[in-house]
């Protein structure tokens, strides 16, 4: 059973059709790659299954504990809430707020105190914000943000920010995880550091990873499959192996950076 | 850790003590006079409206200009409780009922307007308490333009003080709490927030809500102290009075609300003689804030107990050591 | 039915200046996304000037007309570049907020000058006092010439934002500042240009509220301008029809809840389209719902 069942997705704007009848299916603990020219659809897609847009037609299927359910067209929050987190291509961290803050902000969805304890600071209160601190910090360590926990998150360099990002989507507790170019604006020894840390916390963490990416060096070290789009339109899909050698994606890429890899 | 969150606790309660029983002290040897009373009560009003239009404006970020809406709610159930219950237990049913209703009908208007973003929810906010100053106006149990009138006074410095203390408190633990994180997210990139689990709406709901609920309360206490209350008390003009306080206080500082309640408040006072000239005054304060210092007197900073602490350790000789 | 076409005759001249007033709202709000809350004021400024016009200087009518807008133009231009130009990269709520300022500075300095009295216009002489009767709907002069005026305005404003170069300046920037200033296009002057022209049509219609309703006040702008701004929105925001029709739409609805309804409540009840429109429509009647791309 796969983890998500993507079938027969369309989005359109006006007339531009951005996703296109895609279908795709993601396995349990699976880092599948998602490629394609610039304004294929990638980020449209990602903001389909993260609940951003709501889909013109098609489906979208979780399966958690062996159970099956369809998540198009719920909220963000509540998708989110049955294990899909995501980074955004234009970063979008909580700018203004510390780098403790924008974790901790991502576990509210499990956080357990109500209301009434948040008013008064109860003992409930107490105990929950101690282990909510204690949980951000060991995670902010995996990225080694964990002495930068009080800087406000604008002020980290590019690179930092684009591992708090990830750390944060981490703090919800996802069993999925998008990631939409990562490891954009990052210098190649930076892009080496980052391809590691990703599958470290596949591994850590147990999660099903989909990643969208540009940088094919990436792309084609860390991930067991690809999906290739095109004009909204799934043109490929398999291996590195058998992507770089796929006529229609080279065609689609006029042959340069898959074949220089 | 345990040791510093205890001592800062404690310190919190003596300072509050301090607070109250100074005050009480100055009222009854009769150097804060009436009219020094009458400053002061508005001036804890003023906080009570600032710090809550604070939690739905500049920590949720929803702009509202209808939180005068809410306060004559409050003013008004309360009014009307105590003209037919006109004793102490009277007036807490009436405050807390004038918050309840100020609440749900913050509830209410907050489950769809709160869809909107921006400009338009500050306008409809706008048309809402404007909806409710036309209803008092012309409903019988209000006594319609003319408002009603002696209205039995139980607001002395203890309730003030409750009340206030209060409010400050319960508003600046939400914030520093879990839920208060998210309605800080939902200002910060309402986007991002959905994205991380936060329910946006909900987190709206309930700042509106709470906000409502407080303004309730501080309606509550002006009807019970100044015993007059008129629709026109809580117009337009009222909900734009509080909105200066929080924007030179602070967006997103309660520090900042409470210490710009009193400065305004000064202000109002040596001004009280030129009307006009202190609108002006403000008008021009307001946009030269705006365009100087947008952020406020202490933007989203906080003066907390340790900084306090710190001021007053200057005054102490110095131990060392502990820390 | 003789009844309900008097309102409607009575809706018409309301609707035509809160028309015009909501003319300025949508065209700053399309350039610049801000609620100009000083617009309201701008026109109660030019029904004062209008008021000094005839009768401190003794000028006919259309004079005074004339010397308004003119006046109002010069004051939107300047409260542009003093109060908003230097907010043009910050937040909306400050932006906002500084609209308020100006809004009450107007008011009070109004208020200082003039004193808080409310003071009745002139009353029209000759042909102006007269007017007809269509069976027993009548018709006053006043009525026809706030119509007149309305709908010259408007050809005049659609001639310029359709046919003009400055007019179309005005549409490129409102559609994307960005992309406009790589045009070429003067986003200074555009601005500017924009805020004149709607302070003109309020000057006009502070005249025409004048007369209208005989008697002006330093704090007259409020509600009027609230209510305009509902028509605004109501049409759809940034949209110059849409202003039009919200503008005919409310003047209309508020006559007849006084006449038929409670006069008490007309105001209540525009606000309470306001909400429901914005619940059901934000964009508007004519407006198109856009998404924030991410
Ligand atoms: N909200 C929207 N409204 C209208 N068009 C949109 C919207 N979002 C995306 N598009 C269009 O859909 C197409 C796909 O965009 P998308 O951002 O998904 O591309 P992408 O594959 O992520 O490209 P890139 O590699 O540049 O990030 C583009 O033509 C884009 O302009
Ligand atoms: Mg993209």
């Amino acid at each position: 059973m796969p983890i998500l069942s993507v079938n027969k997705l369309t989005k359109s704007f006006g007339g531009l059709t951005a996703v296109s009848n895609v279908n795709m299916e993601l396995e349990q603990g699976e880092l599948v790659g998602l490629i394609g020219p610039n304004g294929a659809g990638k980020t449209t897609l990602f903001n389909l299954l993260t609940g951003v847009y709501v889909p013109s037609s098609g489906t979208i299927t979780l399966t958690k504990d062996g159970k099956s359910k369809p998540i198009h067209g719920l909220k963000p929050y509540t998708i989110c809430k049955e294990g899909l987190a995501r980074t955004f291509q234009n970063i979008r961290l909580f700018k203004d707020l510390t780098v403790l803050d924008n974790v901790r902000i991502a576990m509210n969805q499990n956080v357990k105190y109500g209301l009434a304890s948040s008013f008064f600071h109860l003992p409930s209160h107490r105990k929950e914000e101690e282990k909510l601190l204690h949980d951000a910090i060991e995670l902010l360590k995996i990225f080694k943000l964990d002495h930068k926990k009080d800087e406000l998150a604008k002020n980290l360099p590019y690179g930092e920010q684009r591992h708090l990002e990830i750390a944060r989507a981490l703090a919800t507790k996802p069993i999925l995880l998008l990631l939409d170019e990562p490891a954009a604006g990052m210098n190649p020894a930076e892009t080496a550091e980052l391809t590691e840390l990703i599958g470290w916390i596949r591994e850590k963490f147990n999660l099903t990873i989909l990643l969208i990416e540009h940088d094919m060096s990436l792309v084609m070290k860390i991930c067991e499959r690809i999906y290739v789009l095109d004009y909204g339109v799934v043109i490929a899909n398999g291996t590195p192996e058998e992507i770089k050698n796929n006529k229609r994606v080279i065609e689609a890429y006029l042959g340069e950076e898959i074949s220089n890899v | 850790m345990d040791k510093i969150r205890k001592n800062k606790t404690l310190m919190k309660l003596i300072y509050l003590v301090l607070t109250y029983a100074v005050v009480q002290v100055l009222i009854s040897t009769g150097i804060i006079t009436y009219y020094l009373q009458d400053i002061l009560t508005t001036i804890c009003i003023n906080i009570i409206l600032a710090v809550s239009l604070n939690l739905i404006t500049g920590f949720t970020g929803q702009f509202s200009l209808g939180h005068a809406g809410f306060m004559s709610i409050g003013a008004y159930v309360c009014a009307i409780i105590t003209l037919r219950m006109s004793t102490t237990f009277g007036f807490i049913i009436g405050a807390i009922a004038g918050a309840v209703a100020a609440a749900l009908v913050g509830c209410l208007v907050g489950l769809p307007t709160l869809r909107l973003k921006g400009d338009y929810l500050a306008i409809a906010t706008l048309g809402m308490s404007e909806i409710i100053r036309i209803i008092a106006v012309n409903l019988e149990i209000t006594n319609g333009a003319a408002g009603l009138s002696s209205i039995p006074q139980f607001v002395n410095w203890v309730w003030l003080f409750v009340f206030t203390a209060g409010t400050i408190l319960i508003i600046s633990n939400f914030i520093r709490s879990s839920h208060g994180r998210a309605c800080i997210s939902v200002r910060e990139d309402e986007i991002a927030a959905e994205a991380m689990g936060i329910n946006s709406t909900r987190y709206k709901v309930i700042a509106f809500t709470m906000g409502a609920f407080f303004a309730g309360i501080a309606g509550a206490l002006y009807a019970s102290y100044f015993y007059v209350i008129k629709p026109d008390t809580f117009g337009f003009q009222k909900s734009i009075d509080v909105l200066i306080i929080v924007v030179f206080g602070g967006m997103g500082s309660l520090s900042g609300s409470v210490i710009s309640a009193f400065v305004l408040a000064l202000i109002n006072t040596l001004l009280q003689s030129l009307a006009e000239v202190r609108m002006i005054l403000y008008a021009v304060i307001l946009v030269v804030i705006m365009i100087f210092r947008p952020q406020g007197l202490m933007g989203s900073k906080e003066l907390s107990v340790s900084t306090l602490s710190k001021v007053g350790q200057i005054f102490q000789p110095r131990k060392g050591g502990d820390k | 039915m003789e009844q309900f076409l008097q309102q409607i005759v009575n809706g018409i001249s309301l609707g035509s200046i809160y028309a015009l007033i909501a003319l300025g709202y949508t065209m700053v709000y399309g350039i610049i996304k801000l609620i100009n809350f000083a617009h309201s004021d701008v026109y109660m400024l030019g029904a004062f000037v209008g008021y000094f016009c005839m009768t401190t200087l003794r000028l006919n009518f259309f004079l005074s007309l004339l010397a308004s807008m003119a006046f109002c133009t010069v004051l939107g231009v300047v409260i542009e570049k003093v109060a908003y130009k230097p907010l043009r990269n910050s937040t909306r709520i400050a932006a906002l907020i500084t609209a308020i300022g100006v809004s009450l500075f107007l008011q009070y300095t109004t208020m200082a000058i003039t004193g808080p009295d409310v003071r009745s216009y002139p009353a029209m002489s000759g042909f102006l006092a007269q007017s007809v009767s269509l069976g027993s709907i009548r018709i006053t002069m006043q009525q026809i010439i706030i119509l007149a005026v309305t709908i010259v305005l408007m050809v005049v404003l659609q001639f310029i934002v359709k046919k003009t170069r400055i007019g179309r300046a005005m549409r490129a920037v409102s559609l994307d500042q960005d992309a406009a200033e790589l045009m070429g296009i003067n986003i200074n002057a555009t601005i500017s240009f924009t805020f004149a022209l709607g302070s003109a049509l309020a000057g006009a219609a502070g005249i025409l509220v004048g007369v209208y309703y005989n008697s002006i006040n330093p704090l007259m702008g409020t509600l009027p301008g609230l209510k305009a701004f509902v028509a605004a929105v109501f049409g759809g925001i940034g949209l110059i029809p849409g202003a039009m029709i919200g503008g005919y739409f409310i003047g209309i609805v508020e006559v007849l809840v006084s006449g038929y309804g409670n006069s008490m409540y007309r105001d209540a009840v525009v606000f309470a389209i306001l909400i429901l429109i914005l619940i059901i429509k934000p964009a508007g009647l004519l407006g198109k719902n856009v998404r924030e791309k991410v």
